[in-house]
């Protein structure tokens, strides 16, 4: 892959950006690289006016820009076809506007998830976004890469607490949809589309929030079952009990054995349900209470519950539940499968005869929701695994289709990205995303290729 | 041209599923609005191959359509502007699935809101978005205008609730967006879709979330001697963690009215009410009824009653619910705003509504959404008196300006409509506009369903459009036939 930019251009995006701001060194580079394509340089723009800048010079010289963060995420979604610039939006790092009374937020794209949150609790208050990668992950990269939490048992996804942003179009010109206000028609939602788009339509420059207050209490509950069948059923009796738990995870022993930790320990060889609730002291009194006497009656083999001590702990393990994933192979693949959870019996079972089928380790971490994260585990990198590999892909994708839900590989080995497209069978729905694609960005500036149908 | 098309409409759906005379396109010339704009014909399909056959015939002929729920829309976004064909989902009313497990359900566009609660709350469920038309309004309606409700400060607004929709395209195409979870599989079309004041799709299936109702609620009435410690309390509730299932706020002028209308025993003398509802687990709603209670009590609440069952929270939640038929007694006509603003800037702006108000010669009542900012201050006029009409609709443009100085919006649930795109630059920029402008060409390229809606049109003056019934609503009074006031 060889970058359009040409020496001459490198001077006069130099020139744009200055010198301080570009990065043209190629193991500099290598940060950026997305699915191994090294761009031809990265720029830090200072402002959302520089950026747009920038864009405009890469629109009249028909580079391809990707946005970027903090680099955490940027596996996701198919290669890219051509990739120039990285346009690294980390220097837009500030709180726009953030009056607490107001429970909204406006915050530049290139602040860190991990660095808000730590400003937020001064306040008491909190954006229900415990991202992976937390560390790096910033709020634009984290919006942009749709990516989810396991808040979203009770809080919802990006979608549902966004409430509006600013970007610069593919024509690099500024603009922005909602506002900073939580209830608002006014206008088309553009802003929702920026989530989950992997930078293929916009590059956000700044994210509009709603925000809650932190509560007075957090805890969680685990209960451990010898067999799936068990975690299944308490996931099944929450959901028809008036609990309303912050998180809700079912965890195979697999994951289990990765997410564990010493301080937090979960039995490596049980299947996990881990509910997190939280309140004043008499309601999580109250969850522990229900929570123990419905994992009895799901047949729980143990049951307990963590403490001021043992959740935060476990939290954060579960939180970065999908890099933990993704370290315990060579070539590992976790696939997301959105489905009903009145489905998760079913595809449980065959997702992991799926698995065992082409001798793969396998590990499962369902959200309550109905949201299924399931990693393939090959022992090795090599030709004969990753073949492997790409045929238990190729069923889970059937599975998810047959469960009237859909899947799609978000993070895999690049190998495997030339085998199955990540984004899984096309859809009719496809023919509207180009059309929204080609509104956006009709000649293909942002991150051409990665996403769902070659968009 | 358009004989023609009703001729092909009369042989495609049948004679009974078609209307063209007249005295019958009158009905429909109108909505919750105080717009008007009149179909040239109106139809009543039963499928989505209806639908889709009915699209493309209009297609055929270059025919404007526009899609109608129930028509109890307040920016007048069932309202046809040129004229065409008006696809009305009255008969599209069936609830086609409910799946308890999973807490979903899957309806017709035409199914009118609180009966989807109804078929479900056998089973302890619900469906949360819960406008305050929702006996009356549908949810393809909802889902056009993402409507909102009292309710929506703690559960979201329709588009938190829809995870899917079947949508016919501008060429008579059917499609599929989204599905039953609420992971969009590449862009998130069901997101766009939800609140685009049906100018990209016609709606034909939605599906949607159902919520598990609260194992307890609390609804409490406190009493303030200003508007100013009931905002106060307002912010000061969520710094105790709390988010109430609703917080609504009337100002005390306007309880005043409601009670000599309804003689519920509400205070005749206060400066502002609070009406607030706390639900979750019994421990949960306990404290936090408790908890507000001192609140309010500390920020100068005189009275604070906590309704002892179901029947006294109806009781209270009674004089929110008729609030905006009370007041429509006391003028010929009235107009309700919808602005958004910050909820600290509540005192900052209720203050500069009365000072509006009162400048202009007007009474404005408030009532309105206080846990999200949610304005909806009501203007009580005479259409008849055309310098009050002019001083009215002045006082809404400032009042909606003000918001948007405060950092607000133009509405927040009535949607943009006919009635408020000419404001659109108050809020939004060229670059803004124009890539909106993309995104609906792209799926309504010829502009040919509910066109000269959302967008400014360049052709008005940058005033909020609220002329049309009005003068009409006028006409009529003076010649003997009142049409009653616009109340809602």
């Amino acid at each position: 892959m060889t970058t359009n930019l040409s020496s001459a251009l490198m001077a006069r995006l130099e020139a744009l950006a200055g010198a301080a701001n570009i990065v043209f060194h190629p193991d500099k580079l290598q940060l950026y690289a997305v699915d191994a394509i090294v761009p031809g340089a990265a720029v830090r723009p200072e402002s959302a006016g520089q950026a747009a800048e920038i864009v405009r010079f890469a629109a009249a010289e028909k580079l391809a820009v990707i946005p970027v963060g903090g680099c955490s995420k940027l596996g996701l979604g198919q290669p890219p076809e051509r990739y120039d610039v990285a346009l690294d939006l980390t220097r837009l790092d500030q709180i726009a506007h953030y009056d607490p009374g107001d429970l909204t937020l406006s915050v530049d794209a290139g602040m860190g998830v991990a660095r808000l949150a730590e400003l937020l609790a001064g306040h008491n208050q909190f954006v229900p976004l415990e991202a992976p990668w937390w560390e790096r992950a910033t709020v634009g990269g984290t919006v942009a890469s749709g990516v989810d939490s396991p808040l979203r048992q009770f809080y919802g996804t990006t979608r549902d607490f966004i409430i509006g942003a600013e970007f610069v179009t593919a024509a690099g010109a500024q603009a922005k949809s909602g506002g900073r206000v939580v209830k608002n028609v006014t206008g088309y939602d553009l802003h929702k589309l920026a989530v989950g788009s992997l930078g293929t339509l916009v590059a956000l420059t700044r994210v509009n929030f709603r925000t809650f207050p932190l509560p007075q209490s957090r805890r969680a509950f685990l209960a451990s079952f010898a067999q799936a069948g068990g975690a299944i059923d308490l996931r099944k009796r929450i959901a028809a009990s008036p609990l309303t738990p912050a998180s809700l995870e079912i965890i195979s022993p697999e994951a289990a054995r990765r997410i564990s930790a010493p301080d937090a320990p979960m039995d490596g060889g049980l299947w996990h349900v881990l509910a997190g609730f939280e309140g004043t002291e008499t309601v999580v009194a109250r969850y522990q209470r229900d929570l123990a006497r419905l994992a009895e009656a799901a047949g729980a083999a143990e049951g307990r519950v963590l403490d001021d001590a043992g959740w935060p702990v476990l939290r954060a393990r579960l939180r970065e539940a999908i890099p933990l994933l993704l370290a315990a192979s060579p070539a590992a693949a976790v696939c997301k499968v959105s489905v009903l959870p009145g489905k998760f019996a079913e595809i449980f079972g065959t997702l992991r005869v799926a698995a065992a089928k082409m001798s793969l380790e396998s590990a499962i971490l369902a959200r309550g929701g109905g949201t299924v994260y399931f990693a393939l585990l090959p022992e090795r990198a090599d030709e004969e695994a990753l073949a492997r590999l790409a045929q238990a892909a190729e069923t889970v994708f059937e599975i998810a289709a047959a469960a009237g839900g859909h899947a799609t590989i978000p993070w895999c080995p690049l190998a495997l990205k030339k085998k199955v497209s990540v984004w899984g069978p096309a859809r009719a729905e496809l023919a509207l995303m180009r059309r929204v694609k080609n509104a956006f960005d009709p000649a293909g500036l942002f991150a051409p290729g990665r996403f769902a149908g070659g968009l | 041209m358009i004989a023609k098309l009703i001729h092909e409409l009369e042989a495609l759906l049948g004679a009974n599923a078609v209307l063209s005379r007249l005295e019958d396109l009158l009905l429909y010339e109108y909505d919750g609005s105080v717009e008007i704009g009149r179909p040239e014909v109106v139809v009543f399909p039963r499928t989505t191959q209806e639908v889709s056959k009915v699209v493309r015939l209009a297609k055929k002929h270059g025919a404007p359509i526009v899609g109608r729920g129930a028509g109890t829309g307040l920016s007048g976004g069932a309202l046809p502007r040129a004229g065409g064909v008006m696809v009305v989902f009255a008969r599209m009313n069936r609830i086609l699935d409910v799946d308890y497990e999973n807490q979903r359900a899957v309806v017709q566009p035409g199914v009118v809101n609180t009966d989807l609660t109804r078929a479900v709350e056998h089973a302890g469920l619900y469906y949360a978005p819960d406008p305050s038309s929702q006996k009356a309004c549908t949810i393809g309606g909802n889902v056009s205008e993402n409507s909102g409700g009292p309710h929506t400060l703690a559960y979201g607004v329709t588009a938190n609730h829809v995870t899917g929709l079947e949508v016919v395209l501008t060429d008579g195409e059917i499609v599929r967006v989204g599905g039953m979870t609420s992971d969009a599989l590449g862009y998130d079309l069901c997101g766009l879709l939800v609140g685009s004041e049906g100018t990209m799709v016609l709606v034909t299936e939605i599906s949607v979330k159902l919520s598990r109702k609260a194992e307890a609620v609390k609804t409490l009435l406190a009493v303030f001697e200003s508007v100013a410690e009931a905002t106060d309390a307002v912010v000061d509730i969520t710094a105790r963690a709390i988010i109430p299932a609703a917080c609504e706020m009337m100002d005390g002028w306007t309880l005043a009215r409601i009670e000599d209308y309804l003689q519920a025993g509400f205070p005749r003398d206060c400066g502002a009410i609070l009406l607030i509802e706390v639900e979750g687990l019994a421990e949960a709603a306990a404290e936090q009824a408790q908890a507000v209670t001192e609140v309010c009590r500390a920020h100068g609440a005189r009275e604070v009653r906590v309704a002892r069952n179901a029947r006294e929270s109806e009781d209270l939640w009674r004089g929110r619910k008729t609030a905006f038929g009370a007041m429509g007694r006391l003028a010929p006509s009235s107009y309700v705003l919808d602005g958004v603003i910050p909820r600290s800037k509540l005192p900052l702006a209720m203050r500069r509504i009365e000072e509006l108000g009162r400048e202009n010669g007007f009474r404005i009542g408030n009532i309105f959404h206080a846990g999200d900012g949610n304005l909806h201050p009501l203007i009580l006029f005479d259409p008849r008196d055309g310098d009050q009409f002019e001083r009215a609709v002045r006082t809404a443009g400032d009042i909606l300006r003000y918001c948007v100085e405060l950092g607000g919006t133009l509405t927040g649930e009535h949607g943009v409509g006919m009635e408020k795109n000419e404001l659109m630059s108050l809020v939004y920029s060229p670059a803004d506009l124009e890539l909106m402008g993309r995104v609906r060409d792209a799926f309504n390229p010829e502009g040919t369903l509910n066109p000269g809606k959302i967008f400014p049109t360049g052709k008005g003056c940058g005033e909020i459009r609220i002329k049309g019934k009005l003068e009409k609503q006028a006409a009529s009074m003076e010649s003997g036939h009142g049409e009653g006031a616009a109340s809602r």
